[in-house]
């Protein structure tokens, strides 16, 4: 394979990784647009999504797991807001990352508890592990065809619902201005479960889709929130969109790390990004200049 | 607290300390005395943190870099082998001043390494200007960005440490040698030595606590408390509000950075976990459960619950209770549980033993 | 010279001026008051002087040096102390401590001081104490001294947000609607306590919505409306000012009628 080649192969490698962090993004993104919370535990939605899902799979077949590990981890969500967050409202942000840290911790070591530590994954979908489709001098497993098309139907179908749909189109006046929502009638509380739902329904996704490639295990979700959250303030925190293009960047960086740097150093390059997006654009590429205003996607 | 409460305090936690130790005594378990020793240490990083979080109101999720920073130099400075460089001309000079000196390794030959003392001043010069470079634009971010951006810190640092063969990658260094302190007193993990370091380091988290609570009781502790209360209010006031964040900041990371040289000798190594996010988030879950502007509190309950953790109290659970500790303490109790405690016992208090009798002629 | 100049001060917010081309000097030892409707660009004007935001343009000299552009503290150093249209105390702490932190700018010991309780460090302190007690004393207050700040009344807070601003011994002293929320009498009070400021030596520039305490305490009156200047002179002056009256009783805009 020539340089273009493995160019090109590290770059997909890079998009698929990255469709993943824009999936958390968005997630970290509906979240706050709804409810001011940086949710920390988004990362945990992905990782529970694989292994809920490679469960189920022994029992049925691959859809209906698929299909059943993001409706309870969207349930687990909706639970989360309402029994948990809702009663936090008075919070300090400081003290909402603190908690859902504190969150993602549990949920990480309950997962332990209930699986084990052993790394596991979904079967793929269509074709096994050898299966490779030649696109353009690159080899890519069929899979990474399925992240990419899941994700991007994914965010279409979400942009869609929150612009064209009345509950969609409630959800952003929430978000824009949520004292002048509840005036208009709109139920600000369901509002803000519903983007819990949303969130946990895509990282599930996401985690299902992902996990032949990378494999699922009980400690992927920390690093996923990190990378996803510097995914989502690259793009703006409040843009969801944005948030799409923050995580292939972020995606793309660490290919061009990994390709380049020796082993260990491989997640530095997300972390880098952060700390550089935090210190010179905290706004990040897309958001707005001054501050708190939210931006409608 | 008042001067006489803090005398009361100390006097009372010493006491227990020293209970402490003569129990272990009796009991036949010194060997515990280890464990208890190296969650002192660790809860002297809780002290600083306590300043940053609880008194300034700034969040640090990466305060066990700065520890790992401090271990990792004065651990590579003191294992680094220069003999090689024998030749070269400052060498000799370096050695006649106490900053190169030649010792024995653990195989018996002799190496060249840089004294203990001198790498326990390049550890704290190392950690001021990483812990400056860092705070000066971290500390500008608002809340959940200065989280984040101190989360990302301490990832970096945690990942160069894995990737880095001076650093030992995921082995960490061992065959630190002991730290000889003033007066024949020597931070090591040997046994015969196992009570005196257990009193260095409770003296030295005592005299942390003496300090530190002067500097909260005056005129610099009300800067930063009027910081976190408003910051707007404390700029009008003429407080440099970015200036004292960034001097507390530093501070805190040099206190843990102590902490790290000292357990590092006091253990004989160190390894990458240090700067891991796990521990930081168990420092951050600590201050909080020992109430964050509370250094006492901090103080005695960060030592217990590292006590109980490293004493495999909790089992597989240990990860999960920090994350329980965080969410439970937070959520329902944020400025730690003492006070609602202490309301608690005044109340059963009352009720047990009855109100206050009125006086004769009382209505 | 005057001890604050302000050029053509210029401050939008995305489309809206909030504050055009303003021009106007306070004297030595004058109370100057702004007085204008509501939008009409007052409190920017006094975040703009004390810092916390920058003008578009212009500039601002105080006390013969050139202020444009400097942070909050460094102002506040050079002796203009402020207080805010919501009392800004420091909920946690007590009044008292409040107005201890006035005392900063005024005292040095650092963090190593500090910690090491030296001998300066607590004669410092005890000289802390006694001015900020001497001050809330000033002010009517030194019974709530040991108060948390959270549980006083709004106009004590008011009352302990002056005093913390006294404190810091200021030249220039901001006041941002001091007097909203008060009644007649409380009002009448804090007229007597800005006169007995001024007549201590410090300068006092206020923004108030009551136009009569105003014309009875200051030396010069500025008059905003939609971010400009609309008069400025003594209160005699502006009261008969023709453009002043239209704006305030809302009548038409009258040219004629030249001012006494």
């Amino acid at each position: 394979m020539d340089s273009g080649d493995l160019a090109l192969q590290y770059f997909l490698s890079g998009i698929t990784k990255g469709s993943i962090y824009a999936v958390v993004a968005i997630g970290f993104n509906l979240i706050y647009s709804a409810t001011g919370i940086l949710n920390f535990a988004q990362g945990e939605f992905v990782m529970l999504g694989g292994m809920l899902a490679v469960t189920l799979a022994q029992f049925v077949p691959l859809p209906v797991a698929v299909a059943g590990a993001v409706v309870v981890v969207a349930c687990l969500g909706c639970l989360l807001e309402v029994s948990l967050f809702r009663k936090l409202r008075r919070h300090s942000v400081m003290h909402m990352v603190i908690i859902t840290i504190g969150l993602s911790i549990v949920i990480q070591e309950a997962a332990l508890h209930l699986w084990d530590e052993k790394v596991r994954s979904l079967p793929y979908f269509t074709g096994n592990e050898v299966t490779s489709l030649r696109i353009l001098g690159a080899a890519i497993s069929p899979q990474v065809l399925w992240v990419l098309g899941t994700v991007a139907i994914g965010v279409a179908l979400l942009h869609g619902f929150l612009k064209f749909t009345l509950v969609g189109r409630a959800m952003r006046a929430c978000s824009s201005n949520a004292e002048a929502a509840m005036l208009a009638g709109i139920n600000t509380s369901n509002m803000r479960t519903l983007s819990f739902g949303l969130s946990a329904a895509l990282g599930a996704l996401a985690g299902c889709v992902i996990s032949p490639i990378t494999l699922t295990h009980y400690e992927m979700g920390a690093p996923l929130a990190i990378k996803g959250f510097a995914a989502a303030i690259l793009g703006g925190l409040g843009n969801p969109m944005a948030a799409v293009l923050g995580g292939l960047l972020v995606g793309v960086a660490e290919a061009a790390a990994v390709s380049r740097l020796p082993a260990a150093y491989n997640d530095v390059a997300a972390f880098a990004i952060l700390l550089a997006v935090l210190f010179v654009r905290p706004h990040g590429l897309l958001g707005a200049a001054s501050g708190d205003s939210v931006r409608e996607c | 607290m008042s001067k006489y409460t803090q005398l009361w305090a100390g006097g009372l936690l010493a006491a227990i300390l020293v209970a402490a130790q003569l129990l272990l005594r009796v009991t036949g378990k010194d060997y515990c005395l280890t464990q208890l020793t190296m969650s002192v240490y660790y809860a002297i990083v809780v002290l600083g943190l306590c300043l940053v979080m609880g008194y300034a109101g700034q969040v640090s999720l990466g305060h066990g870099a700065f520890f790992a920073i401090g271990g990792y130099t004065s651990a590579i400075l003191t294992t680094a082998d220069f003999s090689r460089f024998q030749s070269l001309a400052g060498v000799g000079w370096l050695k006649s001043i106490h900053i190169l000196e030649v010792r024995q390794n653990l195989f018996g030959s002799p190496v060249t390494t840089v004294s203990p003392w001198a790498a326990f001043l390049a550890a704290m010069v190392v950690t001021l200007v990483i812990a400056a470079v860092i705070g000066y634009p971290a500390l500008r971010l608002k809340g959940h960005y200065l989280a984040m951006a101190t989360l990302g810190f301490g990832l970096i640092v945690n990942k160069l440490i894995l990737g880095s063969s001076i650093a030992g990658a995921a082995d960490g260094i061992s065959d630190v040698p002991p730290f000889a302190l003033l007066g024949g007193l020597m931070v090591s993990g040997k046994s015969p030595v196992r009570v005196q370091n257990y009193y260095i380091a409770c003296g030295l988290l005592l005299l942390l606590l003496v300090l530190l609570g002067n500097l909260v009781r005056s005129r610099m502790g009300r800067a930063l408390r009027a910081i976190h209360d408003r910051e707007t209010a404390a700029n009008a006031m003429g407080i440099n509000t970015s200036a004292v964040k960034l001097k507390v900041f530093v501070l805190s990371a040099l206190l843990a950075a102590l902490a790290g040289v000292l357990f590092t000798h006091y253990t004989g190594g160190i390894g990458p976990s240090e700067a891991g996010p796990l521990k930081s988030v168990r420092y951050v879950a600590l201050a909080a459960a020992g109430g964050m502007a509370n250094l006492w509190g901090a103080a005695v309950v960060s030592t217990l619950i590292n006590y109980l953790s490293l004493r495999d109290w909790f089992g597989s659970f240990d990860q999960a209770v920090f994350g329980v500790i965080l969410i439970l303490i937070i959520a329902l109790a944020p400025d730690g549980p003492l006070p609602p405690l202490a309301l608690w016992v005044r109340r059963a208090a009352r009720r047990v033993f009855g109100q206050r009798r009125p006086r004769h002629g009382a209505a | 010279m005057a001890l604050l100049e302000v050029t053509r001060v210029r401050r939008s917010f995305g489309g809206v001026v909030a504050v055009e081309n303003v021009t106007f000097a306070v004297q030595t030892g004058h109370i100057k008051s702004v007085i204008g409707p509501n939008g009409a660009g007052k409190t920017t004007l006094f975040n703009i002087i004390s810092g916390m935001l920058k003008p578009d343009s212009g500039h601002i000299t105080f006390d013969r040096q050139a202020i444009t552009g400097w942070p909050p503290h460094r102002i506040a150093g050079a002796g203009v102390s402020r207080t805010f249209q919501n009392p800004s105390l420091f909920l946690k702490m007590s009044a008292l401590e409040n107005v201890m932190v006035g005392r900063h700018r005024r005292t040095r010991s650092g963090l190593a001081g500090c910690s090491l309780r030296l001998p300066s460090q607590c004669q410092e302190e005890r000289a802390i104490r006694a001015a900020a007690l001497a001050q809330l004393e000033y002010v009517g207050l030194a019974s709530l001294a040991n108060l948390p700040a959270g549980a006083l009344a709004f106009g004590q807070r008011r009352m302990v947000e002056l005093a913390r601003a006294l404190a810091t011994e200021p030249v220039l002293l901001l006041l941002d609607e001091p007097a909203s929320g008060l009644n007649t009498r409380e009002k009448e009070d804090l007229g007597g306590l800005i006169v007995k400021i001024r007549d201590q030596g410090v300068t006092v520039l206020l923004v108030e919505h009551d136009v009569s305490m105003v014309m009875d305490i200051s030396n010069e009156i500025l008059v905003m409306h939609n971010g400009a200047v609309l008069a400025e002179g003594p209160p005699v002056v502006v009261q008969n000012n023709p453009r002043v009256i239209a704006v305030y009783l809302g009548g038409e805009f009258q040219h004629a009628a030249p001012s006494q």
